[in-house]
């Protein structure tokens, strides 16, 4: 078997543009954690299915842990640690806090950016809607509904500008 | 949503925003595997690939060649530590097995970790792993409670006569006669599958030897600092101030399964010491699904007796428990059994448990700990009752309830902390009805009967319980004016999500006078406060909360005291203005929290300290409750079957909790929908499978669902508040409610909805879709 | 859940990645979306020496193409992309509806469709679906290029007619001509999770309504996606009325032959596969309805 050989890429994490030499296997979760030391992208299941690890690429949200990290090559990468400047808190992530949707708060970066790059696309209308934008990804702690209203809150404050 | 009148007012009863948000919104969170260990190398196990075999012998060569890889030990490299983890709760005949910690010569589940390698990263130990080669002898193995009752049947331990690991038994009255005598009797066989805490962070443990020091720095995503620490203690056999277990700042959630102590744990930092490097293991998840432990698996056979009304007359209890390849303690099975009677009266009583060795990764507390399978038993009994007599299965349960008048109430039989089963206070008429006032009771049943009309299966399901919470026997805190001038909080407690930075400060602050903004709070490292237990059975808010309570009183003594010498006046003139502790509420007559520091704290190098001030800034309390608290609850579900697929629609959930007095309603309300979820996954959804040869059928989340949010429906959610009189706070345990009577309340339910076929019976936990179509199917041809 | 040793390549153009396919053959595996391969590989089930990374390709293979009477969807066009397209939506809006119910956006927005054609899971929408549809697929390796019928795509369980060293390069649909109806059901356990069983149906009906052409594809029930002919049979022919749906889902039921596993036993898999051909074609019915066709 041929040993791993590195690739340079070029990549734009949260609105930095850098190069960096990777090997053939690393998951764009552990080159963002490890690499980066964005360690505020979680692995919960390392199988796509909790979503902890969602990032958003390009634009859409997508499981870094069924990415590898070369692949990233060229992209634009955003993670949790870029939704807002250092010592503040977007209107998603204060919806978050004020509707006590997180307790551990180990799948919390995941939802942020589901639901961030869910906003994007439009407003969420209804409990059913919000629940259908949360169902990709798993939170054992809070049951949910503080999610659910939290959804509820920043889609009417980002539909409301 | 929820209505929480009656809390005491002060930060106590506040739903102040958590502290420890901000971090965790912005990816700053502390989790083990964020935190920063220079040099540290990356640790995999092998694991056993049979339920029960001996190991003849592992081929570790070619995994020690491969460039990266560190070290390989197997279990015989390590004999000097191949000690028994010994049973958190244990019994005098309790038949036991040692637990070790790798076991070098026979595996008794799969998952068991048999070698572990050392690599320069997680992926190089991988690749060492594959090259590991294991001789195995496969030996027959148990993959139920059922097998392990067979006569005949294999034995989950080799030369073992028996698969009993203990017989536990509670009784009051005369149930045989009770039995004969009672005008009516209904039996009923129910099982609830293996479930796990699947807490969204796997375990890991990372360790740092340094010579220098001989300190063993030990950090763990455990619930229980200072039992990890009393345990390498022994089996290291080093004193206990050498080792430093330290629970990270953030834990991503435990649900019990990290309150326990694992083989890992003692593998890890061992092996940090002997190659002198900082090692770091993080359980992946197909790991955790195979060695993480598990709960719930038992089997009740329960016969009730009662009178024309439905009064209860007699219960009797056989249970089957899955106490897996090991015991790791008898927590489960003996709350289990002190939790079948619930809210009831009920004279005669015998439970009878079997505590069986099977060979699946071994049982401990999960979210709820024993507690959902026999309310489960009990609340599916008393709908069964209802049928009997063709009576509403809320009046059978309104007559049966214990009264609010009736507190302190002795049940008959013990509890798992050994002493008399008595509810301290509650009010179980006040939550059903709110409940079923919630529901609007008698319209919905209207209704039901008119939807049946029309061929819709709806169902309403009911289940009440009570939970034991709050146990001993002690938990801890210490209160220091810091010499930055600032309160510091300490406990041994570790959380995992539940605001614990927040709710102790609010606690802190009602009982020093003291705004929460001068107080910090730090857990979950044993260097900081000596003795602990940890976080499980809903216990710490009754325990250190009282704790902390009674150590910030102390400390409030102690600065006005300190203030009144400064100040040359009397103690009780003394009150606080943001940091200042004033003469009468005089700011320009006071002294600041860091000039009290610096006077008791700091002092002149060589100079008395000033008459009357005492040295040493610093309090603490353990407080030991007399025996558990009972929370208590109703939970009720309203549902709609499709027969075809045998899919659950939750159109209504209604929860009425209790758990006393309560710090932060909001952080409340979530530990109770929270568990309420998880309740819902156990009802439903989740159940970790075993085959006939206890190998595990479920290990990926394609195979074992966690509910998402579109599983998990809405609640409208009460509270009503008895306080608990064994604690100076009033404070009973809110984290297991949700879940416990969920499993009963939807099968229930789901049972109510097909009556009209025919009565198909639903007795199993998860109530799945085939579950219910073969219940269909198998009444129709019946 | 760390993957094995292999060796990455991103070909740039197509030729390149045919050469390297034919080299390894099946040493290689080619990665589009990966949203089955890559958990394979964390897990380490699936075992490659060489992972052809086919998302650098030139960018005419991520743009559906519509010809007069076809679409072809070509191998990098990812499946949320499809969801989304409402041109899709008012030609095949069955296809619409099936990818609402794979997994989730987050999958959807990485995983192509042509990715779950190759991969091939009997219980998943995507092959179910196109095996109702007049669905051809396009494979080319260095040895040159073939096409292969769907009903011939799906050989076994994660096994297709392709060779090691095929790619899937596109499926090409033949649009259904007026008068032609389908749907898509499904049944499972959790939002998002493969389904116990899923029922892909397509009826042509003449003006007085009655059914000239009709193709039913069952999910979950076999080692590939499995026409129900037989069922097929009764229902052209006649009118969609509750007779005949009702024995349609009866003969269904009778037609699969399921295993049980953890999930649901085989005698649960044959009854859901019965309601379901019943709701789908009613859900039919219910367009024709609507259209007036």
């Amino acid at each position: 078997m041929t040993e791993a050989t590195g690739h340079l890429i070029s990549v734009t994490v949260n609105g930095a543009t850098q190069q960096h030499v990777v090997d053939d296997r690393t998951t764009l979760a552990d080159f963002l954690r490890e690499r980066l030391r964005l360690t505020g992208t979680h692995l919960g299941c390392e199988h796509g299915v909790c979503g902890a690890c969602t990032v958003i690429v390009d634009g859409a949200a997508v499981r870094s842990c069924l990415m590898l990290a070369v692949q990233s090559d060229g992209a634009t990468v955003e993670t949790v640690e870029g939704l807002a400047p250092e010592g503040e808190l977007g209107p998603l992530q204060q919806a978050f806090k004020d509707n006590h949707a997180l307790q551990c708060g180990f799948c919390t970066p995941g939802f942020l950016m589901s639901v961030t790059a869910a906003l994007r696309e439009g407003p969420v209308h209804g409990q059913d809607h919000a629940r259908d934008v949360l169902s990709g990804n798993i939170c054992r702690c809070t049951g949910y509904s503080g999610l659910v209203q939290a959804v509820l809150d920043a889609s009417k404050e980002t539909d409301g500008d | 949503m929820t209505d929480h009148a009656g809390v005491v007012k002060g930060m106590i009863g506040t739903s102040v925003a958590r502290r420890e948000d901000d971090r965790l919104l912005t990816g700053r969170g502390r989790y083990l595997d964020d935190l920063e260990l220079p040099g540290a190398l990356a640790a995999a196990f092998v694991r056993s690939t049979f339920a029960h075999a001996n190991i003849l012998a592992i081929d570790a060569d070619a995994a020690r060649e491969l460039p990266g890889v560190i070290a390989v030990y197997t279990g015989a490299d390590l004999m000097e530590i191949q000690k028994p983890l010994a049973p958190k709760v244990m019994h005098p005949k309790l038949r036991d097995y040692p637990r070790l910690p790798m076991p070098p010569r026979a595996v008794h589940y799969v998952g068991e970790p048999i070698a572990i390698v050392i690599a320069q990263t997680r992926y190089l130990a991988e690749d060492a792993i594959e090259l590991i080669e294991v001789d195995y002898e496969e030996l027959p193995a148990v993959g139920s409670t059922a097998a392990a009752l067979a006569p005949g049947g294999a034995m989950a331990h080799e030369g073992a006569d028996t698969n009993v690991a203990v017989r536990l038994t509670q009784s009051a009255g005369d149930t045989d006669q009770a039995m004969r005598d009672a005008p009516h009797t209904v039996s009923a066989e129910f099982t609830v599958t293996r479930g796990g805490g699947h807490s969204m962070e796997c375990r890991a443990v990372a360790a740092r030897h340094d010579p220098a020091t001989g300190q063993l720095v030990v950090w763990d995503t455990t619930q229980s600092p200072h039992y990890a620490r009393q345990q390498l203690s022994t089996i290291y056999d080093m004193p206990e101030d050498d080792i430093r277990i330290i629970a990270p700042p953030d834990v991503g959630g435990g649900f019990g399964p990290k309150a326990q102590f694992y083989g890992e744990e003692v593998v890890i930092p061992w092996v940090a010491k002997k190659i002198g490097r900082p090692v770091k293991w993080v359980e992946d998840r197909s790991e955790n699904f195979v060695a993480a432990m598990m709960e719930r698996s038992q089997t009740h056979r329960i016969e009730v007796g009662f009178d024309d009304e439905g009064h209860l007359i007699a219960v009797r209890d056989f249970v089957e428990h899955d106490q897996g390849a090991y015991c790791a303690g008898l927590q489960v099975p003996s709350i289990t059994t002190s939790t079948v009677p619930g809210p009831y009266h009920v004279p005669n009583i015998h439970v009878e448990l079997l505590a069986c060795y099977t060979n699946m990764v071994p049982t401990s507390s999960v979210r709820g700990a024993g507690r959902p399978q026999a309310v489960f038993a009990m609340e599916r009994m008393m709908d069964r009752i209802a049928e009997h007599l063709d009576i509403d299965p809320a009046l059978v349960r309104e007559r049966n309830l214990i009264q609010a008048d009736e507190f302190p109430y002795e049940v008959g039989i013990t509890f798992r902390d050994g002493s008399p089963l008595t509810y301290d206070s509650g009010d179980f008429p006040a939550l059903l009805s709110g409940t079923l006032d919630r529901l609007d009771y008698p319209n919905l049943r209207a209704r039901q009967a008119t939807l049946r009309a029309e061929g819709r299966l709806i169902g309403i399901g009911i289940a009440c319980y009570v939970e034991g919470c709050g146990l001993g026997p002690y938990e801890g805190a210490k209160v220091r004016l810091t010499n930055r001038g600032r309160i510091l909080v300490t406990l041994a407690a570790a959380g995992q999500g539940q605001g614990y930075e927040t709710v102790y400060a609010q606690i802190a602050s009602d009982a020093l006078g003291l705004g929460m903004t001068h107080i910090d709070v730090t857990t979950g490292d044993t260097s900081k406060i000596p003795f602990g237990q940890g976080t499980f059975a809903s216990r710490i808010t009754a325990t250190a909360g009282p704790a902390t309570y009674q150590a910030a009183q102390q400390m409030r003594e102690r600065l006005t005291e300190t203030a009144a010498v400064l100040l040359n006046c009397h103690p009780a003139e003394i009150t606080f203005v943001g940091d200042r502790a004033c003469l009468d509420g005089d700011v320009d007559k006071s002294r600041t929290l860091l000039e009290l520091a610096q006077v008791a704290n700091i002092g002149k190098h060589g100079i008395t300290l000033p008459k009357g001030v005492r040295a040493g800034l610093e309090t603490s309390a353990y407080f030991a409750p007399e025996r558990a608290a009972y929370a208590s609850g109703a939970h009720a579900a309203v549902v709609e079957v499709d027969p075809d697929t045998g899919g659950i629609t939750v159109l209504k959930y209604v929860i009425g909790h209790d758990c006393g007095n309560v710090i932060n309603p909001t952080l409340v309300d979530g530990q109770v929908l929270g568990g309420f979820a998880h309740g819902i996954g156990n009802a439903m959804y989740e159940e970790a499978a075993y085959d006939a040869d206890a190998q595990p059928q479920a290990a990926s989340y394609l195979d074992y669902s966690l509910v998402s949010a579109t599983e998990v429906p809405a609640v409208e959610l009460f509270h009503i508040h008895t306080p608990s009189p064994l604690n100076p706070l009033g404070a009973k345990g809110a984290g297991e409610g949700g879940t416990i009577p969920a499993p009963a309340a939807i099968a229930n339910a789901v049972e109510d909805a097909l009556r009209p076929l025919g009565a198909p019976r639903i007795n199993h936990a998860p109530v799945t879709p085939a579950r219910i179509v073969d219940a269909i199917e198998y009444a129709a041809a019946t | 859940m760390k993957p094995g040793r292999f060796t990455y390549h991103a070909p740039r153009e197509l030729d390149e990645a045919l050469a390297m396919l034919h080299e390894y053959g099946d040493e290689a595996k080619v990665l589009a979306g990966g949203q089955s391969l890559m958990p394979m590989l964390n897990f380490r089930l699936a075992r490659i020496d060489h992972l052809v990374d086919i998302n650098r390709l030139p960018a005419d293979l991520t743009e559906i193409r519509w010809a007069a009477d076809t679409v072809a969807i070509p191998a990098l066009v990812r499946q949320r992309h499809v969801e989304r397209s409402p041109e899709i939506a008012a030609a095949l809006p069955v296809l619409t509806a099936a990818l609402h119910q794979v997994a989730h956006p987050q999958i959807r927005n990485r995983g192509t469709v042509c990715g779950s054609l190759a991969h091939a899971d009997p219980a998943a929408e995507l092959p179910t679906v196109m095996s109702v549809l007049d669905a051809a697929c396009t494979v080319v390796s260095a040895r040159g290029t073939r096409t292969i019928d769907v009903a011939d795509f799906f050989q076994f369980h994660l096994t297709t007619a392709m060779e090691p060293d095929e790619l899937l390069l596109r499926v090409r649909i033949t649009l259904p001509p007026p008068g032609t109806h389908a749907a898509f059901h499904e049944f499972a356990t959790r939002r998002g999770d493969f389904a116990l069983a899923g029922v892909a149906a397509l009826c042509h009906t003449d003006p007085a309504g009655v059914v000239r052409d009709c193709r039913i594809a069952a999910a979950g029930v076999s080692s590939t996606p499995q026409r129900l002919t037989g069922v097929e049979d009764h229902v052209i022919g006649n009118t969609l009325d509750d007779t005949v749906i009702a024995e349609a889902g009866a003969l269904a039921r009778a037609a699969v032959d399921p295993t049980g596993d953890i999930h649901a036993g085989a005698a649960y898999r044959q009854r859901l596969t019965g309601a379901l051909v019943r709701r789908a074609l009613t859900d039919i019915r219910t367009q024709q309805e609507v259209t007036g066709d």
